[in-house]
């Protein structure tokens, strides 16, 4: 007995969508190899140098540490600045972003756009331009810092607003609260706990990058990275980098704990 | 409520009333370190003059540079930004695949070897600075793109590596167990039911992660690793404001172009 | 007739690695051609019992008998032909919902293909044919082409009887099958699966919640309470009275 396999849309019978697809990665994969000059042979051929390079890491000169403590404690000191700025700037703008509490769509819009646009810039091209205004220094880090997770901040809050109850706030509206002594007692209590944990979150990613800002002279251990890495001195280059894993570590350990408990 | 606090005994009760003054105390402490401990440069005197210039640059960006036939220009080397974000985040997530299945916990068990070795290595990954890793491949390829889709292609493991594998321990299992009932080996198992399942997720993920490697792909230039990053940086030395603020043009454009295709794409996929 | 039963369990034990204890010397025999329905309370060892049959879950004692044959020594290849015989259905359909009917449907038959095969998805015409005629019999096949999470749940059940179907079992075992499914879509699946028993002669063994289904479908109902069986009578046996001991706690 034969049964009749009924006919597939050609769509899916010449399998039109998945070899679409694979054939759009593929020409832009050959496109952005040429692009981009990418030569295996060349990798393997230079091999020996990069091996050279990672040797000379694997040897940490120990003796350095004392001196790079300080800027490590420069850096956790900027991200944290930088972080509290950055949210304490964040929260109007994230009130005035959450579709829940501002209903004058233009102004949400308006807001979300300047949002946006903040957060397309990458930390290091800011680092760049604040070096540039603040001069080298842990002032252009910070103002790198406070810009950089203000957009990231600002984002977290006015989403977790958008998620709130919405009953409280509709209580105190009844009885003609204004809309200051609404967000105080109705709003804040319902997110503080979650604000904090993404202050958190926001704090560990800023230790993070406030590592590298130094590169580009604002401020921090990445100042020292930098000249290690021009001094061709690897073993100095891997105590920093060693150094820095610690210190990450460590802050996102504290900072995980606490998010714990707090959620 | 209250009678039931009364019964704890009075210290605890007395600790949980008065704990936040401790917490208070130590976020003063930490503020008071972070302020004393900085050494604020202050403004230079010529800030202003700079701000200004820079925001005059912004306002009149240099539209020559947009495009003028060199292989220099901001289209060609905003596409060679794409490029290397791309490249990388395809190898990367290849490269991913393995070490997911590597740091993904399988039981129930809270220590496991594999999964905690695999969980470190990934974070080892993840926290070396990708800065260092270009500047590492330049040494073994020289200056130039193709060490920007090295330092993307090894930095982007770490963190496309933890969401695989997350997304398998979260994973539904189901269709797992009925290929297995059916009598599948494991070969089968892992290609009928396992990654037919997780694919999705993992393709949202490498979307996800292109959006961040384009942004670093942009910024690598600045210590030579091709892209979109060395005239800006160039420019910014040179105190060429006009060209600095049409190629932030150019970065803000790319970015809200490629992070709205993708999260177009991300929303049809899931 | 004089038959070997087609499953029997024998003085069969198991007891988890942290001290639960999931089943208690359980002995029992299932005759060819039954419909059995394990009724009891969630957690008084339904599940565990039907997953010891195909080696989904091991026992720690005693054994069970396929086709008169112990099933302990299997494992590898033998193992996976043991499972090929027995279709199992499961309560959330276990379907790989973002792929094709036609695929879960295929995926049934992965024990037939040599890995290359399957892995590649080179499943015979015939056996396309086949998958065909299985979504007939569970009244889909229109749907082939659909996508699995498109269809609405009793749907995807009946897409995994249909994989089932693939394997040509012997026996069928199905772990609460109707569980997430509504009254309507419950009476379809069941007829399904009494139909299946009826038609094709496979041995049916189900997990179910309701006394109300399991009287109406069951050829002898099985009765466990924490691991034991405390109650097993042909259908014609059985009374409410009865039945409700199953469900008193202890």
């Amino acid at each position: 007995m034969t049964t009749q396999i009924p006919r597939r849309p050609w769509l899916q019978r010449w399998h039109v969508k998945p070899i679409g697809w694979t054939l759009i990665i593929l020409i832009l994969l050959v496109a952005s190899s040429r692009m981009t000059g990418v030569d295996v042979g060349m990798f393997f051929s230079n091999l020996g140098q990069f091996t050279d390079l990672l040797v000379r890491m694997s040897r940490p000169a120990w003796d350095y540490l004392p001196i790079i403590l300080h800027p490590l404690y420069e850096t956790i000191q900027m991200a944290i600045l930088g972080t509290t700025i950055g949210a304490a700037f964040a929260v109007p703008f994230a009130v005035l972003a959450a579709s829940n509490l501002v209903h004058n769509r233009w102004l949400r819009g308006i807001i979300r756009l300047i949002l946006d646009l903040v957060r397309t810039l990458p930390d290091l091209l800011l680092a760049a331009i604040f070096v540039a205004i603040f001069g080298i220094g842990s002032t252009a880090g910070v103002v790198t810092l406070a810009i950089f997770s203000f957009g990231m901040v600002s984002k977290l809050f006015y989403e977790v607003i958008e998620t709130i109850d919405m009953g409280p706030l509709e209580a105190l509206e009844s009885v003609g609260a204004n809309k200051l002594t609404i967000i105080w007692y109705a709003v804040l209590p319902q997110i503080m706990n979650q604000f904090v944990s993404y202050f958190l979150y926001t704090l560990e990613i800023n230790v993070r990058a406030s590592t590298v800002l130094g590169y580009l002279g604002a401020g921090g251990i990445g100042v020292f990275l930098q000249r290690s890495l021009n001094e061709f001195n690897y073993s100095q280059t891997s105590v920093i980098i060693l150094a820095t894993l610690v210190v990450v570590m460590v802050i996102d350990g504290i900072s995980n704990h606490l998010r714990r408990v707090l959620l | 409520m209250q009678t039931t606090i009364s019964k704890k005994p009075a210290t605890l009760n007395l600790w949980r009333r008065w704990n936040w003054l401790l917490w208070i105390a130590v976020v003063a402490v930490i503020y008071t370190w972070a302020i004393t401990g900085l050494h604020f440069t202050g403004l230079q005197e010529s800030a202003a003059s700079v701000s200004r210039s820079i925001v005059h640059g912004l306002v009149q960006p240099d539209w020559s540079y947009v495009y003028n036939g060199s292989g220099e220009d901001l289209v060609s080397l905003i596409l060679q930004t794409l490029a290397i974000a791309f490249l990388g985040t395809i190898i990367s997530s290849l490269i991913s695949v393995p070490f997911a299945f590597w740091a993904a916990r399988g039981g129930k068990e809270w220590l496991h070897i594999r999964s905690g070795s695999g969980k470190v290595v990934l974070t080892l990954i993840r926290t070396f600075p990708e800065i260092v890793l270009a500047i590492m491949f330049i040494k073994a390829v020289g200056p130039g793109s193709y060490a920007g889709v090295l330092a993307v292609s090894i930095h982007s493991i770490g963190m496309l590596g933890k969401l695989f594998s997350e997304a398998i321990e979260n994973m539904d299992r189901g269709a797992d167990e009925a290929i297995t009932s059916a009598g599948g080996n494991s070969a089968q198992i892992f290609m009928l039911a396992t990654l037919p399942t997780i694919m999705p997720e993992f393709i949202s993920y490498t979307l996800y992660r292109f959006e961040i490697a384009v942004r670093s792909a942009s910024i690598l230039g600045m210590v030579g690793a091709g892209g979109i990053g060395t005239p800006m940086i160039f420019a910014i030395q040179t105190r060429n404001w006009p060209r600095v603020g049409i190629i932030l043009l150019g970065i803000v454009l790319m970015v809200l172009l490629i992070d709205s295709l993708s999260e177009q794409l991300r929303k049809r996929l899931i | 007739m004089d038959k070997t039963p087609i499953i029997s369990f024998k003085n069969v034990n198991k007891v988890y690695a942290n001290g639960t204890v999931g089943l208690k010397n359980i002995n029992f025999e299932i005759p060819q051609g039954e419909f059995l329905v394990v009724v009891g309370l969630s957690g008084a060892g339904k599940s565990t019992l039907l997953r010891t049959i195909n080696r989904m879950h091991e026992i720690t004692s005693g054994e069970i008998r396929v086709e008169g044959e112990s099933i302990k020594p299997y494992k590898g290849r033998s193992l996976r032909l043991l499972r090929r015989k027995i279709g199992m259905i499961f309560q959330n359909f276990n379907l790989v919902k973002r792929s094709s009917v036609a695929k879960n449907v295929l995926s049934g038959r992965v024990s037939y293909y040599p890995t290359w095969k399957s892995i590649l998805g080179l499943f015979s015409t015939t056996d396309k044919q086949k998958a065909v005629q299985a979504l007939q019999r569970v009244s889909l096949a229109e749907k082939l082409y659909a996508r699995a999470d498109e269809l609405s749940g009793g749907q995807q059940q009946r897409v995994a009887i249909a994989r089932t179907l693939m394997q040509d079992p012997k026996i069928i075992l199905a772990d609460e099958p109707i569980a997430s499914l509504d009254p309507l879509t419950t009476k379809t699946v069941m007829d399904i699966l009494k139909r299946l028993n009826q038609e094709d002669g496979i041995t049916v063994i189900v997990n179910l919640h309701s006394v109300a289904l399991a009287r109406e479908y069951a050829d002898r109902i099985v009765g466990l309470r924490a691991g034991e069986v405390v109650y097993d009578e042909p259908i014609a046996a059985v009374t409410e009275a009865d039945l409700n001991r199953v469900y008193q706690t202890v």
